[in-house]
């Protein structure tokens, strides 16, 4: 018999966007950890160093996040180490988002206008400095709307975790539908957690974005 | 004559390449402390190259160029010790959009003098003043206007004590009204005492403070001298020609 769509399976779902919240804070600090690098290489005067960023990035980029996330799990246990399916999945997360901020923090840099860095160069300011107190303040102020959009998309992208055998947000709801036949009230409760994770971050950014916009 | 000591820039046959083409072309140039020289010529005729290549935001590719005392060689270290000791003004201004008025004139004292926030704070107050502005401090270069904006840039590039003053066309992207203000900091610099080299066609502010015109025109210096005896009887054709079309 099929079970009324309870409270407790609402619970259980809760239980599952834990694990969505986590396996998003381990992209995003993993992302951005692996982005910053990739962005350093992508812009700094070694031609070999971009040039491995910028293979990098096009090869990531052109690889699906689930074709990336078996890679990372079985490609493992082929080589005959087996690792946690989280190992695999934060391996795989960050390795995609580093490739995607990458990107976009490289586009922001850029598009500092090149008399901001001549204007500092001029004061006799060094690389670094440059850098640090010039271009990458206003690179942030360019990077945070695509930034919070990349950040958002990944948040949903970890459903794909279930694949791995990790029961976060998505998997829950499956579970429930399949055990209530309720699917239309289970996946719109699910919507709505995924919203209330991802709007917070959206209202952040207009207000960072504001913030910044002097 | 000048002393060796007053020399503040010095170029002998300084030439300069866009990969084969030449935008600057056996330069020689000299110029002693205090002075103020005023450099003009059509467009594309190299004027910019010339002060870029002087503060080392352009590296020459043979010549001799000395600017401060110190041989520009292509060096990191050449280049950083020219850098410190030139300021430099653009058309554009170039200002830092995210920073005050105030800390646009702090950053590189801080940074490149290593002076404290207090120091560097009452060093930019007493340059702000010295363009006008001291009330705009705590603004950001947005609220303020073209003529306002473009003393804000003279007051950081002054905030380090520099050498020599280089500027770059900069009343070119004013607003007709705003000139005046901004020549009018320039000619107070210049009777200040400090050496400048101006790119600009403001003929007025040439015969006021100029000791020379240099006139260029692709990528050579074709005429030099006193404002005066340039503007009333150019002695090349070219600089007649060019003469005739900015006096419409
Ligand atoms: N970075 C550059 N790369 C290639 N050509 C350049 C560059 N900068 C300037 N030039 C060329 O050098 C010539 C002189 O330029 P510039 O010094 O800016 O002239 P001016 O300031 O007298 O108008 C121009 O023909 C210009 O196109
Ligand atoms: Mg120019």
């Amino acid at each position: 018999m099929f079970q009324q769509f309870s409270l407790n399976h609402v619970y259980f779902m809760l239980t599952g966007l834990g694990w969505t919240i986590g396996l998003a804070a381990i992209a995003l600090i993993g992302g951005s950890i692996a982005g910053s690098v990739l962005t350093l290489m992508r812009v700094s005067a070694n031609p070999v160093l971009s040039r491995i960023a910028q293979v990098y990035i096009f090869v990531v980029q052109g690889t699906p996040l689930l074709v990336t996330l078996f890679i990372a799990y079985f490609g493992s246990t082929y080589l005959g180490f087996t690792v946690a399916p989280l190992t695999a999945i934060a391996v795989a997360f960050s390795f995609y988002a580093a490739a995607f901020l990458g990107d976009i923090w490289r586009g922001a840099i850029q598009s500092v206008p090149v008399g901001q860095r001549e204007g500092a160069h001029a004061l006799g300011l060094s690389g670094a400095d440059t850098m640090r107190h010039i271009i990458i303040p206003q690179a942030i102020r360019i990077a945070t709307p695509p930034t919070v959009g990349f950040f958002v998309q990944l948040i949903k992208n970890t459903s794909l975790a279930s694949v791995v055998g990790i029961v976060e947000l998505t998997r829950t709801a499956q579970i429930v539908s399949n055990a209530t036949f309720k699917p239309l009230e289970v996946y719109l409760t699910a919507a709505l957690f995924y919203f209330l994770v991802c709007f917070p971050i959206t209202l952040f950014s207009r207000r960072l974005e504001k913030r910044l916009s002097v | 004559m000048a002393d060796i000591d007053d020399t503040v820039v010095e170029a002998r046959k300084v030439c300069k390449f866009f990969g084969k083409f030449q935008a600057l072309a056996d330069v020689d140039l000299k110029v002693s402390k205090g002075e103020t020289i005023v450099v003009c010529g059509p467009s594309g005729s190299g004027k910019s190259t010339l002060i870029r290549c002087i503060n080392a935001l352009e590296q020459h590719q043979s010549g001799d160029l000395v600017v401060c005392g110190i041989p520009l060689s292509g060096t990191r270290a050449s280049i950083d010790a020219v850098r410190r000791r030139t300021g430099m003004v653009f058309q554009n201004f170039n200002l830092f959009p995210h920073m005050t008025v105030i800390e646009n004139c702090m950053i590189a004292p801080m940074k490149v003098k290593g002076m404290s926030r207090d120091e560097a704070r009452a060093t930019a107050e007493r340059f702000l003043k010295r363009v006008h502005i001291p009330e705009q401090a705590d603004k950001y270069p947005i609220q303020l206007s073209g003529g306002q904006q473009q003393r804000v840039a003279i007051a950081r590039a002054l905030s380090m004590s520099p050498d020599v003053m280089l500027f770059d066309e900069p009343t070119s992207a004013l607003d007709p009204e705003m000139v005046r203000e901004v020549l009018d900091t320039m000619v107070e610099l210049a009777q200040g005492g400090a050496t400048m080299i101006c790119v600009t066609h403001e003929m007025n502010f040439a015969r006021q403070v100029a000791d020379r015109v240099i006139f260029m025109d692709r990528g050579a210096i074709i005429e030099a001298g006193e404002p005066e005896a340039f503007f009333s009887a150019p002695r090349s054709e070219r600089a007649r020609e060019f003469l005739a079309q900015i006096l419409h």
